[in-house]
């Protein structure tokens, strides 16, 4: 039943989002620290093993994937949700900050991104 | 009429659905008979989606009764949870792989987009640590700004700054994303990890990376989904006391 990969993913999700909480806690920022990457790691592991017992059919991943697919709406219905009134009255300093932040670190992207590919060639 | 808007505003997610289904649908249409695919589809609505957020106010066009529902489906409830189910279609081992690559991202994305945000803030004659700090922590998320803004004590009128900044910030990288891709090699799951490690802003990693190649999300939102905690962590300490340091 597909009602089983969702309730999987759900359980993923709330214990994740529960582990980011109490990282954030233990390290004094009432903030959630990676909580949705918990929750991927969680369910990649979960559904590996599962798949392995035989306990993850076809049908119930269906219900995960249902999902997955659905993301895509869910940003654009985030983008059309977004404060962009205030992003343009922030003034010149919003505008040269975040743009000039976002554009520095987009060039530092082909620089790190060697980091595992050469010890993966020297390995 | 007003039965319409009742049942409208009544079952505000269900509306949404459809409002969204049209969008994509337009977009789809525009990809592919205007821009003959050269604008990838889910860019184009993710454009339009931006557009109409300026029809609301604060939370966009949810802000119109009618498309409150909006918000809903929008919200980072949804928007978490479906972008865990990517998950699925992961490659852990490419994920191990990039881990070294993804965690160093990850601390130089929080570092420059605060360096950035504070050279700007200095240049436009912000003196007090501060103000630096909490326009130099809104170049990360807008989220890390206020949370810092408020732990320092800044005023409400540098915290709107910040927040504006993380927006901005947001917004530019949804668009130009897809456009720059090609030449900063995000291309691969590996890069993807990197990428979302550096920018961190969530909406931003998954909204640009959907408008490029769908298959690398999951790998950009992994290790996103840890910038924020990590620039909450950061800012309003270590980067702060930096900047006391320094003198201002």
């Amino acid at each position: 039943m597909k009602i089983y990969g969702v309730a999987l993913l759900a359980g993923c999700f709330l214990l994740g989002k529960i582990l980011g909480n109490i990282l954030g806690q233990l390290i004094n920022i009432n903030n959630d620290i990676g909580g949705v990457g918990f929750a991927m790691f969680l369910l990649m592991f979960s559904s590996i093993y599962l798949r392995n017992k035989g306990w993850l059919v076809k049908e119930s991943e269906k219900g995960i994937l249902f999902w997955s697919s659905i993301y895509i709406p869910i940003v654009v219905a985030m983008a059309a949700t977004l404060n962009v009134k205030a992003a343009v009255s922030g003034g010149f300093v919003a505008i040269f900050a975040g743009i000039g932040a976002t554009m520095v670190c987009l060039v530092f992207v082909p620089v790190i991104a060697k980091i595992g590919r050469r010890n993966e060639s020297g390995s | 009429m007003e039965i319409v808007n009742n049942v409208i505003s009544k079952n505000g997610l269900i509306f949404a659905f459809l409002f969204v289904g049209i969008i994509m649908l337009l977009s789809f249409w525009i990809s592919k008979n205007i821009t003959r695919k050269k604008i990838p589809a889910v860019a184009i609505a993710i454009i339009i989606g931006l557009a109409l957020a300026f029809l609301g106010d604060k939370k966009g066009i949810s802000d119109i009764t009618i498309f409150a529902g909006v918000a809903l489906l929008g919200g980072s409830m949804l928007r978490d949870f479906a972008i865990v189910a990517t998950a699925m279609g992961a490659d852990l081992y490419k994920i191990k792989q990039a881990g070294l690559a993804g965690t160093i991202a990850l601390f130089v994305g929080v570092f420059v987009s605060f360096f950035v945000g504070a050279l700007v803030a200095i240049s436009f004659g912000y003196s007090d640590a501060e103000s630096i700090a909490t326009i130099g922590a809104g170049a990360c998320t807008y989220i890390v700004g206020p949370v810092t803004g408020s732990a320092l004590g800044a005023s409400s009128e540098v915290i709107a700054i910040s927040v504006a900044t993380g927006i901005i910030k947001t917004v530019f990288l949804t668009i130009s994303t897809p456009l720059i891709a090609h030449k900063i090699q995000l291309n691969s799951p590996h890069s993807a990890i990197v990428f979302g490690g550096l920018l961190g802003t969530t909406s931003g990693v998954i909204a640009g990376l959907a408008a490029t190649d769908e298959k690398l999300v999951p790998y950009g939102a992994l290790t996103a989904t840890f910038y924020t905690g990590l620039g909450c962590l950061l800012c309003p300490s270590v980067f702060y006391l930096s900047l006391k340091l320094l003198n201002f």
